[in-house]
């Protein structure tokens, strides 16, 4: 039975029907913040293999299929844009300065609240990039010397916490306009902010997409400075 | 169409690689499928004034068919996580005051700036 437990064909199957349990909860709470399908299936894939005892490198083999996708998946994301390409127009400016200085909010922040938690220098300097999309927040955790795969656990746990709490924090502070919460959610919660984006609409989908890409390029600029100035 | 899936995702796959090659080229500090994605939104922005209906693509259904299960593909990052569990249980207050407190102020931040410029914008 070992070797049908650590197989592709299993662990696919347990993702897939993982997620498809996590779409039904999804729908049998009427879409409740909680109920991300995205989180469910973690819960209930990391809970299987943890109780089965498969370590997560044979995991990550088996699923490899599932992770090449995320690619072309971030590819796909200009779709929406082009689509909503017309709702740029007046909507640069905001942009440009709204993006980059939620990069520096968001490091400037996360290196203070940790030194001020009492958190050693090799841990401020893994949490400083994690708002940026997976793939760049491990390249810079790496250059800024701190450890790249808990820097990628803490990316994926922020693009979690926002698609879980992104859009009722925006309600509750009153960001109303589509384009405004797209380029919010996408700046601190990266592709899974995405994600969750494009499931209350479209233009939402759209502008958390690109504000992704502008916080990945941000944070690749700006962190070295940051650090060398908070540190 | 038959056919239009195996299209629209090699589409998707070669802006990807188009996108990986560029970052390679000129070392901008960006992942490869983003700028993927910047390759893509230019191609179609083109065919659009080319007049074509670009809603009809292979690249486009392709696209949507993706990000429709966009949550999904993010399942395995996520599961690589509990491993992680364990490790940072010495530190989790810090780690979690820490990210939660500035993921807090971050979003606010976007939001606020951004709600504010557009106003400014609109009326100037």
């Amino acid at each position: 039975m070992r070797d049908v437990v650590e197989s592709p064909v299993f662990l696919m199957a347990l993702t897939l029907v993982s997620y498809r349990i996590g779409l039904s909860v999804r729908d049998a709470s009427r879409g409740h913040a909680l109920a991300q399908p995205v989180l469910v299936a973690i819960v209930l894939t990391g809970g299987t293999i943890l109780a089965l005892d498969v370590d997560a490198a044979t995991y990550a083999d088996g699923v490899q299929v599932l992770s090449f996708w995320l690619g072309a998946a971030t590819v796909a994301l200009a779709v929406p844009l082009h689509r909503q390409a017309a709702r740029l127009k007046g909507f640069v400016v905001p942009m440009l300065v709204a993006v980059p200085l939620g990069v520096v909010v968001s490091v400037c922040s996360v290196v203070l609240l940790a030194r001020w938690t009492g958190a050693g220098e090799e841990l401020v300097r893994t949490l400083s990039p994690k708002a940026a999309t997976t793939p760049v927040s491990i390249q810079l955790s790496e250059t800024a010397g701190g450890i790249p795969s808990l820097t990628a656990a803490l990316a994926i746990c922020v693009g979690i916490l926002g698609a879980v709490a992104g859009p009722a924090v925006l309600t509750l502070a009153r960001v109303t306009d589509r384009r405004a919460r797209g380029l919010a959610l996408g700046g601190v919660s990266h592709g899974i902010g995405a994600s969750r984006a494009l499931a209350e609409d479209e233009t939402e989908g759209a502008f958390a997409g690109l504000s992704m890409g502008l916080t990945a390029l941000a944070t690749s600029l700006l962190l070295p400075l940051l650090l060398a100035v908070l540190l | 169409m038959p056919g239009g899936l195996v299209v629209g995702l090699t589409w998707l796959v070669v802006c990807q690689l188009v996108g990986e090659v560029l970052v390679r080229l000129t070392d901008v500090p960006l992942p490869g499928p983003v700028v993927g994605m910047v390759v893509l939104l230019l191609a179609l922005e083109v065919r659009r004034r080319r007049g074509h209906d670009t809603d009809r693509d292979p690249a486009v259904r392709a696209a949507d068919g993706l990000l429709r299960h966009l949550q999904l593909l993010f399942v395995p990052a996520g599961v690589g996580v509990v491993a992680y569990l364990g490790a940072i249980r010495d530190e989790a207050l810090p780690i979690v005051l820490a990210v939660a407190g500035s993921w807090l102020l971050g979003i606010v931040a976007i939001g606020w700036t951004t709600r504010l410029l557009e106003r400014g914008e609109r009326a100037a």
